[in-house]
């Protein structure tokens, strides 16, 4: 029988296994959301801006290990979710994005809600297809999954024009499909790795840093099997928090420009590096030129144009991390060697040293809240069994420096982009991929209102997410960086005018609450989290003049860090720049 | 140091575009590019001149080869290989100066393709340096209009770069 273009995309996206499809319909999408209407396999969830579809797809993505699915419509549809596109582009999540285009003939006349959306996705997918022929279309939506869900994974954009939608053919779903000019490497160089085990057993003061990649390859346990194995450190970059379990002793915690101490300073001594699917951004490394000086550098990715495009591997491993995990325990299990123990008891007693610094200590005593002990009774309260997702900015950092993450794919986080109003509709996405589980938006007042309309869309689906606002009237990372760098001239980073955000949420029918002293924040959360069934806002009032510790400022190196005054660092040494 | 990079690619709308494009994004240079499809019509052969460090070249590379309509690439000058170019040159030439012209285009055995009364049209293959020298000879104020195709190359050998 044949069908029309628009039932055999709904067809096949139902075919791939797609239960939740975000979008926002509009003119040249309604075949495709009259198609919609006539099926109950894939369920559409209707976002209140396309950039709310997107993140909310990708939170489900990041979340679940499936792909995330959008469906917007052409013109400004498009533009709206260049955003997420290039969220997910940034942190390599599998997401398929069909976009309405304007009738075939239409093309290129700057029709009503045209643009050129393969020319405006181009550097910010994996890859992009325009649809020309109807017969084309299944096996296109085919490639498009595979394309976005195998090697370095990411978004693949389709591109519809509407005729397509109309036309019929018969609906054939490839059940596999092969690429003359996409063929990802999974197993990695078998002489490469023996170089590898070799100098990860000789090693004196190794460190193991993982990224993302492990979470996107699902392999934390065998990341975890091996750290243990050895009895190395291991550092998690912000996109790989959680692929070791965060309250291992063998964790030194997050590295880079906020890392912990710890962390940094093994980057930086160490003198072997195992480097697992991270990318040595630039957020990471500090300055390139004073990285780690004494370290010679394995370095395992899938992407061949990871490996030394900004720090050169001394062995560099192509190849997918889980399939090369696995063959290094079984090198380091059958050739019988250990690391050299005495060693590395004196590497650890060094880290030890550097672990008492308590870089992360803050002032417990306040009585205004402090952002960092929300985000740690958050970490009690849910017992680090929550999905947290976060905007960006200081409350990002604190979260990502405070909760606990013990388990992959739990922290959701745009990394790589730095998407501000990525949050809420994330952890969306995030309720509709683990409906029991409990999730929670760290987020402040300035990245929320960059998504904020998405409230609605939790009122209509039911989604009882925990909001953590960490409110200090500041865009306060903007305004740590204009302290540190710029004079204290706090340009355009203060927030005048905050709505009342607890009569906001009641306004879109969920539970407000403002929090304005340390004492109430333990009842709030509990209160908010035993409500399995109400979305609740938490607008905490913070301290103003928090600032995220330690931090490496541009240009400097792991070993130049700047500690809380806390930790015994003057204002006079903040002075960077 | 000066690369020439050729590529087979799925010959494809927008797919030189990609390539384009990732050159603009990334900061790489380009100093010439050619494309035309190959004698298999579904695929492009695209050959492109570029040039900088070791490292920079690697990372160009390593990124045409992450591009998903890219099938196969080689770096032309990392063996022995044969590169031409031809060009396009329209020159004055009155009087006296059409003998001297013409002796020129015999010296670098170009051909004389277009005449008129008052200028020749030349057509001229080579290595680019071949030509850089043809135009430098010719009196510079004689050049009407130079066009230039960018440089195809090919291996030496029996090897050749296909599916």
């Amino acid at each position: 029988m044949e069908l029309t273009g628009a039932d055999i995309l709904v067809k096949a996206l139902a075919d791939e296994g797609v239960e939740y499809l975000f979008g926002y319909p509009g003119g040249a999408a309604l075949h495709i959301y009259d198609a919609l209407y006539r099926q109950d396999k894939v369920k559409h969830i209707l976002a209140r801006h396309e950039q709310g579809a997107g993140h909310a797809a990708d939170g489900f993505a990041r979340s679940s290990g499936k792909p995330g699915v959008v469906l917007v419509t052409s013109g400004p549809g498009v533009t709206n979710v260049v955003t997420p596109v290039a969220t997910a582009h940034m942190d390599s999540i599998p997401m398929v994005i069909i976009t309405a285009q304007v009738p075939s003939h239409l093309i290129g006349d700057d029709a009503f809600q045209e643009v050129d959306a393969i020319g405006i996705t181009r550097p910010c997918v994996k890859h992009n297809f325009l649809v020309k022929d109807v017969r084309d279309l299944a096996a296109t939506i085919k490639k498009a999954f595979y394309v976005a869900t195998s090697g370095r994974q990411g978004p693949v954009v389709v591109d519809i024009p509407k005729d397509i939608t109309a036309e019929k053919t018969e609906y054939v779903y490839p059940k596999s499909i092969s690429m003359r000019s996409y063929q990802p490497v999974t197993e990695g160089h078998s002489g490469q790795i023996r170089k590898a085990v070799q100098l990860l057993l000789d090693a004196k003061r190794p460190v193991i840093y993982s990224g993302g990649g492990i979470i996107s390859a699902n392999c934390s346990d065998k990341l975890t099997e091996l750290v243990r194995l050895l009895g190395y450190p291991c550092t998690n970059t912000l996109m790989g928090l959680g692929a070791f379990p965060a309250d291992d002793p063998l964790f030194v915690g997050m590295l880079g420009m906020h890392g912990t101490y710890e962390a940094n300073l093994t980057m930086h001594e160490c003198d072997v590096m195992l480097c697992l699917g991270a990318r040595f951004d630039d957020r990471v490394t500090g300055d390139t030129n004073k990285f780690s000086p004494y370290a010679k550098i394995i370095h395992v990715d899938i992407d061949p144009s990871s490996i030394s495009k900004t720090i050169s591997a001394d062995i560099p491993v192509v190849g997918s991390v889980d399939v090369i995990l696995d063959e290094m325990i079984r090198q380091i299990k059958e050739s019988g060697r250990k690391p050299d123990a005495e060693e590395l008891q004196k590497w650890w007693q060094q880290i030890d040293g550097w672990r008492k610094v308590d870089c992360l200590a803050y002032d417990h005593d306040s009585e205004i809240i402090k952002p960092q002990f929300v985000i740690q009774k958050l970490y009690e309260t849910t017992q680090g069994d929550a999905f947290v997702t976060s905007d960006v900015g200081q409350h990002q950092m604190f979260a990502a420096q405070y909760y606990k993450f013990n388990e992959p794919r739990r922290w959701i986080n745009s990394g790589g982009l730095g998407t501000m109003g990525f949050g809420l509709p994330a952890a969306m996405g995030v309720q509709f991929a683990h409906p029991d589980a409990t999730v929670a938006c760290v987020t402040g007042d300035g990245s929320i209102q960059m998504c904020l309309q998405e409230l609605s869309t939790c009122k209509q689906y039911d989604l009882p997410l925990n909001i953590i606002n960490l409110n200090n009237r500041y865009l306060g990372m903007v305004r740590q960086w204009q302290e540190f760098f710029y004079d204290r001239r706090y340009s355009n980073s203060y927030m005048d005018a905050l709505p009342d955000l607890v009569k906001l949420a009641e306004g879109y029918g969920h539970v407000g609450i403002k929090i304005e002293k340390p004492a109430d924040v333990e009842g709030a959360l509990k209160e908010a989290l035993s409500d399995k069934s109400r979305l609740y806002f938490l607008d905490f009032i913070t301290d103003q003049t928090e600032n995220v510790y330690p931090m490496i400022a541009a240009g400097k190196g792991h070993h130049e860090m700047h500690l809380s005054p806390r930790n015994g660092d003057d204002d006079d040494e903040r002075e960077l720049a | 140091m000066r690369h020439i990079i050729s590529i087979l690619m799925e010959n494809e709308s927008g797919a030189l575009s990609r390539v384009a494009g990732l050159f603009s994004a990334r900061g790489y240079n380009i100093e010439s590019l050619t494309v035309a499809p190959t004698e298999d019509a579904s695929l492009s052969r695209l050959t492109l001149v570029t040039s900088g460090s070791d490292r920079v070249v690697e990372q160009i590379t390593k990124q045409l080869n992450k591009l998903i309509d890219v099938v196969k690439l080689i770096d032309l000058v990392e063996n022995e290989h044969i590169e031409r170019e031809i060009s396009l040159i329209k020159v004055r030439a009155t009087g006296a100066g059409r003998d001297e012209i013409s002796r020129l285009v015999e010296i670098f055995r170009g051909r004389i393709v277009d005449v008129t009364d008052t200028s020749f049209t030349i057509e001229m293959t080579g290595s680019c340096g071949k030509i850089d020298a043809f135009l430098k000879a010719v009196p510079n104020d004689s050049i009407i209009e130079v066009v230039r195709s960018g440089v195809l190359g090919i291996a030496r050998g029996e090897k050749g770069l296909r599916l």
